[in-house]
């Protein structure tokens, strides 16, 4: 076991895990935080979306040693323009169903939202086809980044 | 009747659709809740409360209204993405006139005399029953809420209840008085609950079937990660647990070694239970690492020892072979032997996973004498006679509580009650005492069985001048419910109704038919998956029809609606409607394009699908999907189009790329990496028009599903492609 201190929205956790413990798991049963979600633990659905420095990454995949002082944003930390329209349109169009992949879904879309303000349906298929929704709910997360991408234009 | 206390003295915690718990809510002292019985409640809310004779336990334990006006339905089915927490509430706000922002839901706990679903006489949620077996139950809840509230303000005002009016949740009067619920609702809970309130006429409805009058209530939560699932449970002490499990169907532990396992850090425990090695640990990664240092040796004595390959040879030489009749008329055997167009073809299905996102698991909490199990439970009567009867206490011991659930597609209602065995297993094992948190792995859940059976369809027609004269269809497969207490319900002639639905009884009328089964054992679990029979009547039904239409020169969709006569008027609708929806013009179109259409009727739903699709060189590209569905009186129209959009996608994903192996009695496909999910880049642009229609209201979880692989393969076939004989579409396909 090995302490760390992670930083995760803003705030300092003291975290004492094996160092191999992915940082989704130092997340959840360390910082007690459960909005990041676990579905395959090996990088393919996109569940446990979370933002190390402002960037999109798998946490079930990313060691806790490898994080550093690193700022750590989850869902419940999320914030910003880009988080806030999408969040809206989401709720708007209803996009959630069974809602259990929807914070990696909503991660993903806002990073995507902040790095291309206007983003084309091509541009979404690359962004989001790392996030798994077995409910498909598919045609509405589409709807709904247009949607916030509209709204971001004022 | 202990069960009811679970709503009264829950932990606190928020459910989506509520910004206030259950506890929260309570405590403030709820004023109306309907049919609240309260014998056993705790003396805090006692205080609060009339005594439990005042109140009508029955009909109805399914509303609460509080002083702050929130008006709180109690759901009997669980939430995971198909909507009754909206739904029931749309029913219950539409005749109690509230106003949508007033409504919220939560789950009911486990308590079949209250919570039982009217179609199965026991507490649970699937075969897309949900609205359809509570529509009028719960307008009857917010009528006689209404009608409880209303005579409470017209005693309150010394007026006529006639002279009262309800709209948007204020009670008016004439003369100017008006007021909210929660001002009424305390001394409106004192009355007895009217038996038979009088109803709206459906030409009065406001919510139900109005295109935006109400958006779901757990939205919110789900797009700001509040939303609170089994996984997510977490108690002072808690320890999480996960089970090595034999890695063959059957294999029992034969012995094993726990020391290294035990030498992890913040590994707590291991025990031997039924199914497996549980590891104890503080938290999901020690657990991982001690299940991972685990030695075991697996007895495989009693193991299934075939692959998919030898189940398929097997299956394949039945289906050559008579099996027994289910449905037969005109004498098909006679009519074949006349000669004309003979046409066969032969359907092979694979296993299929329900992977649903938030894999299974469960929270148990027992002190030796009552326990406490919560989690995202589909069949709650079921699975709470089985922990009670594992941990040798009586159901009344028991309470379980419902939680939202992170997908299910039929997996976490098991006819079989085996994770509620295990969850309780795991709490036996390791003694009274602890909050235990099972979990199971991504791979744990795509290698626990229960998927949807393997099975062979092989269809023989005869067409003769033009007319489809003779239908054979001989299904060789494995029964759900075999050996569970489903049988029952299920079996008709000693088959199970659940692998021929949908074959026996087609929509065309072909003079001479036969459906046949030959019901096979073998030893990989299996489970209803969304749609059940009909995830592959469904295809042969309809890939077949259209071969045969093919072969005597006709329409795919004209074709149809001939073959259907006067005699299926519903199937007829959605599949006229689908054909304008899309502007059908016949299945060839320019650039490589080309349309399929298939319909399907499944849990008294009918849904009709027109697809266009592009082949590439990794298989069909879809562009775009059109879907007609007649589900009887719509509820909620923009959750059926959600329903419909995300059936087609779940749908599509499996029938192009999904299939779970087993080699030599072992699943192969642990993650997603080799059983593919649809993903948005594979997603078709979708539009639904839902039929009108005044018919009692049928479940929309499901039948978007069965009609989108047969379209596909439809379509194919107008490239002059071979409809796809083996699923999935892209074999080998990897993500």
């Amino acid at each position: 076991m090995t302490a760390y201190r992670l930083n995760i929205n803003g705030q300092s956790h003291a975290i004492d895990v094996d160092p191999g413990t992915p940082l989704l798991w130092a997340i959840r049963d360390g910082a007690k935080l459960t909005g990041t979600k676990y579905g395959c633990g090996v990088a393919q659905c996109g569940a446990c979306t979370v933002y190390l420095d402002n960037q999109p990454v798998r946490s079930c995949s990313l060691p806790v040693s490898a994080v550093g002082d690193s700022q750590i944003t989850t869902i419940e930390g999320v914030g910003g323009r880009e988080a806030a329209a999408v969040q809206a349109e989401w709720v708007k169009l209803d996009v959630p169903q069974c809602g259990y992949c929807q914070s990696g879904q909503i991660m993903s879309a806002a990073a995507l939202l902040a790095r291309n303000p206007k983003p084309s349906d091509r541009d979404i298929d690359l962004a989001m086809a790392g996030n798994i929704c077995r409910c498909a709910t598919y045609v509405r997360i589409r709807a709904a980044i247009h949607g916030a991408a509209k709204t971001l234009e004022g | 009747m202990i069960h009811d206390r679970s709503i009264l003295d829950e932990k606190t915690h928020a459910e989506a659709g509520s910004t206030l718990s259950r506890r929260a809510l309570l405590q403030a002292g709820a004023g109306l809740a309907i049919g609240v019985y309260i014998a056993g409640r705790t003396p805090s809310f006692a205080q609060n409360r009339p005594a439990p004779q005042s109140v009508n336990i029955l009909p109805n334990t399914f509303l609460i209204i509080a002083p702050d006006d929130t008006v709180t339905v109690l759901c009997k089915a669980i939430e995971f993405g198909q909507g009754p927490f909206t739904g029931f509430a749309t029913l219950v706000a539409e005749e109690l006139d509230a106003d949508w922002s007033q409504m919220r839901a939560v789950h009911a706990p486990s308590n079949p005399a209250l919570y039982k679903n009217l179609l199965f006489g026991v507490q649970g949620t699937g075969g897309s029953s949900a609205i359809a077996n509570s529509y009028e139950q719960m307008r009857k809840v917010g009528a006689a809420a209404r009608q409880m509230l209303v005579a409470t303000a017209a005693e309150r005002w010394r007026v006529a209840a006639s002279e009262i009016s309800v709209e948007n949740g204020v009670i008016k009067h004439a003369s100017g008085k008006q007021g909210r619920f929660g001002e009424f609702a305390t001394e409106a809970m004192l009355r007895p609950v009217p038996a038979d309130p009088q109803l709206k006429d459906p030409a009065d409805f406001k919510l139900i079937g109005r295109d935006g009058a109400v958006q779901r209530l757990d939205s919110a939560a789900k797009s700001n990660g509040s939303a609170i699932f089994t996984l997510d449970l977490d108690e002072p002490e808690m320890l999480t647990v996960l089970i090595a499990r034999s890695p063959k169907f059957g294999g029992v532990v034969s012995s094993f070694d726990a020391t290294a396992a035990k030498q992890i850090a913040g590994v707590v425990d291991v025990r031997q239970v039924p199914t497996g090695v549980a590891v104890y640990a503080k938290g999901f990664w020690p657990a991982k690492l001690g299940r991972d240092a685990l030695k075991i040796v697996w007895d495989d004595s009693k193991a299934e020892t075939r692959g998919t390959r030898e189940i398929l040879s097997e299956f394949r030489a039945l289906a050559k072979t008579p099996g027994k009749t289910v449905k037969q008329h005109g004498d098909v055997d006679a009519e074949f032997a006349k000669g004309g167009r003979l046409i066969e073809a032969e359907y092979v299905f694979p296993y299929l996973a329900h992977a649903a996102m938030e894999p299974l698991n469960g929270f148990i909490k027992w002190d030796g004498d009552t326990a406490l199990a919560r989690y995202g439970c589909q069949f709650p009567t079921p699975d709470h006679g089985a922990i009670a009867q594992v941990l040798g206490i009586g159901v009344d011991k028991v309470k379980l509580e419902v939680l939202l659930a992170g997908g299910s597609f039929g997996r976490r209602a098991q006819q079989t009650v085996h994770a509620a065995i295990e969850l309780a297993e795991v709490a036996k094992a390791i003694g009274p005492g602890k909050p235990l948190k099972l979990v199971w792995t991504r791979e744990d859940d795509m290698r626990g069985g229960y998927y949807r059976p393997f099975g062979v369809h092989r269809m023989r027609g005869v067409v003769r001048d033009g007319k489809i004269e003779g239908w054979t269809d001989t299904i060789v497969g494995q029964s759900i419910m075999k050996g569970t207490p489903f049988e029952a319900m299920t079996f008709k002639d000693g088959m199970d109704s659940t692998t021929y639905e949908g074959s026996n009884e087609i929509p065309y009328e072909v003079a001479n038919f036969r459906c046949d089964l030959h019901q096979v054992d073998v030893g990989v679990p299996v489970l209803w998956w969304r749609s059940v029979g009909h995830t592959h009547t469904g295809y042969a039904v309809e890939a077949f029809i259209d071969e045969l239409l093919e072969a005597a020169g006709q329409d795919p969709v004209e074709g149809r609606l001939a073959l259907m006569g006067d005699n299926k008027p519903r199937h007829a609708g959605v599949l006229k409607a689908v054909a304008e929806l899309a502007n059908w013009k016949g299945a060839k179109l320019e650039a490589g394009r080309v349309r399929g259409v298939a319909v399907v009727e499944s849990f008294n739903t009918f849904v009709a699908q027109v697809v266009e699709l592009s082949m590439t060189e990794e298989g069909p590209k879809l562009h775009k999907v059109w879907c007609a569905v007649d589900c009887g009186v719509a509820v909620n129209p923009d959750i059926i189009r959600a329903q419909m959009e995300g059936g087609i996608g779940f749908a599509l994903g499996h029938i192009l790329y999904a299939e779970q192996t087993i080699e030599a009695g072992a699943p192969v496909a642990g993650n997603f990496d080799k059983y593919r999910s649809l993903r948005i880049n594979e997603m078709p642009e979708v539009e639904v028009v839902i039929v009108a229609s005044g018919e009692k209201p049928t479940g929309v979880g499901e039948p978007g599903v069965p009609p989108l692989g047969p379209a596909v393969a439809n379509a194919m076939a107008k490239l002059g492609l071979p409809r796809p004989r083996q699923l999935p579409i892209v074999p080998g396909a990897t993500a």
